[in-house]
C-alpha cells in the first residue's frame, strides 16, 4: 500500500516537472530533422552571458531569447551558416565553439599540435637516453 | 642536458602564461564587440512609458551620443548611474537610454527614484534590439558618432576613467570633425 502511494507520488512529481520543462519553451518543429538541426545549433553556439555554457544548456534570459531567435530563423528557412553568421555579427567569433582559423585564433588551433610534438620529442630523447644508460650499465655488469 | 633544462623552461613558460592571465583577468570575460566601426543597427521602438511614440535609429543620428543599456533589475546600473548623470549634466555628450528587458512601470519608478539623465529612453521590452547590438550583460554603453557609427563599447558599469580616457576624447576627435 505504502509502496503504491510512493510510486504514485513519484510519478505525479515526474509528470509535473516534465510539464514545467515543456511550458518553458513550447517549440513546434515541422520535422524531426529540423528539431535535430535546432539541437545541433544550440549546442554548438556558446552563451555570451554564462560563457562556459552553450545556448542549449543555459537558463540565462538572453540564451532563451537567442534560442527563440534561432528557432524563428529556422522557420524562415535560413541555413545553419546564415544563423551562425547572424550570431557572429553580433557577438563575435567567441560564440562559436569551433572558431574559424584566422590570425588571432592561430595559436588556439596550432598550439595543441605543437605541444604534442614537443612532448613526443621529449619522450623520444628520454627513452633513448635511458635505454643507452641501461645498455651501458648491463655492459658494465656483465 | 635536455632533461635539466626542459623542466625549467616549462616552468618559466607556465609562469609567463600565469602572469599574462592574471594581468588581463579584470576584463577576460569582456568580448570584443564586432559592432565597433559598424553603423547603429536599425530599430523602431517605443519611448519608455509612451507606447504610441516610436523612436527609430534615424531619429538619433546627427550628433554623437552615448547609448546606455540599463534595466531596473540590474545592480551595476545603479552603481554607474551617478556618473551617467554627471556626464549628461556636463553637456559634453548626449545620453540616450535603452531600457533592456524591463517592466516599463519598474523602469519609470527606478528613474523617479534615482534620477533621469536620459535625453530619451527607448523601451526594448523583448530585448530584440539589444540582440542586434550584441548586448549580453547590462549595463553596456555604446558611443555613437554623428554619422551613426559605433566607435566604442563599454561592457559593465562605466567608470570616470572610461569617460575621461575612452569616451570624451573620441567625442572631441570624431564627433566634431565628422561631416
Amino acid at each position: 500500500m505504502i509502496q503504491y502511494l510512493i510510486k504514485t507520488a513519484l510519478a505525479a512529481a515526474l509528470a509535473f516537472f516534465a510539464l514545467l520543462a515543456i511550458a518553458q519553451e513550447p517549440l513546434v518543429f515541422d520535422s524531426a530533422e529540423q528539431e535535430e538541426r535546432y539541437k545541433e545549433l544550440t549546442v554548438e553556439l556558446r552563451c555570451a552571458v554564462c560563457q562556459n555554457q552553450n545556448l542549449a544548456d543555459s537558463d540565462a534570459p538572453l540564451a532563451q531569447d537567442l534560442r527563440q531567435e534561432i528557432y524563428k530563423m529556422m522557420q524562415a528557412g535560413k541555413s545553419d551558416d546564415q544563423i551562425k553568421q547572424f550570431m557572429v555579427e553580433r557577438y563575435g567569433d567567441f560564440v562559436l565553439y569551433r572558431p574559424p582559423v584566422k590570425g588571432n585564433t592561430l595559436a588556439l588551433w596550432l598550439l595543441p599540435g605543437i605541444l604534442l610534438g614537443v612532448g613526443a620529442i621529449v619522450v623520444f630523447f628520454t627513452v633513448r637516453n635511458r635505454n643507452r644508460r641501461l645498455a651501458a650499465q648491463s655492459e658494465e655488469g656483465s | 642536458m635536455i632533461g635539466r633544462v626542459l623542466p625549467i623552461a616549462a616552468f618559466l613558460l607556465l609562469a609567463v602564461l600565469l602572469a599574462v592571465g592574471l594581468t588581463i583577468s579584470d576584463h577576460k570575460s569582456d568580448l570584443p564587440s564586432p559592432l565597433i566601426g559598424k553603423q547603429l543597427p536599425e530599430f523602431s521602438l517605443p519611448v519608455l512609458g509612451r507606447n504610441d511614440e516610436l523612436v527609430t535609429h534615424e531619429d538619433l543620428i546627427g550628433e554623437p551620443f552615448l547609448l546606455n543599456v540599463w534595466a531596473s533589475w540590474c545592480p551595476s546600473c545603479r552603481v554607474e548611474h551617478p556618473l551617467i548623470e554627471k556626464l549628461a549634466a556636463s553637456g559634453k555628450l548626449k545620453v540616450i537610454g535603452l531600457n533592456y528587458r524591463d517592466e516599463p512601470q519598474d523602469a519609470q519608478a527606478w528613474l523617479r527614484r534615482f534620477g533621469n539623465p536620459y535625453a530619451v529612453n527607448i523601451a526594448d521590452v523583448s530585448g530584440r534590439t539589444a540582440i542586434d547590438l550584441g548586448v549580453y550583460a547590462a549595463p553596456e554603453s555604446f558611443l555613437v558618432d554623428a554619422d551613426g557609427q559605433i566607435v566604442f563599447k563599454q561592457i559593465g558599469a562605466i567608470t570616470q576613467e572610461v569617460i575621461d580616457e575612452e569616451i570624451l576624447p573620441r567625442v572631441q576627435n570624431r564627433g566634431t570633425t565628422a561631416k
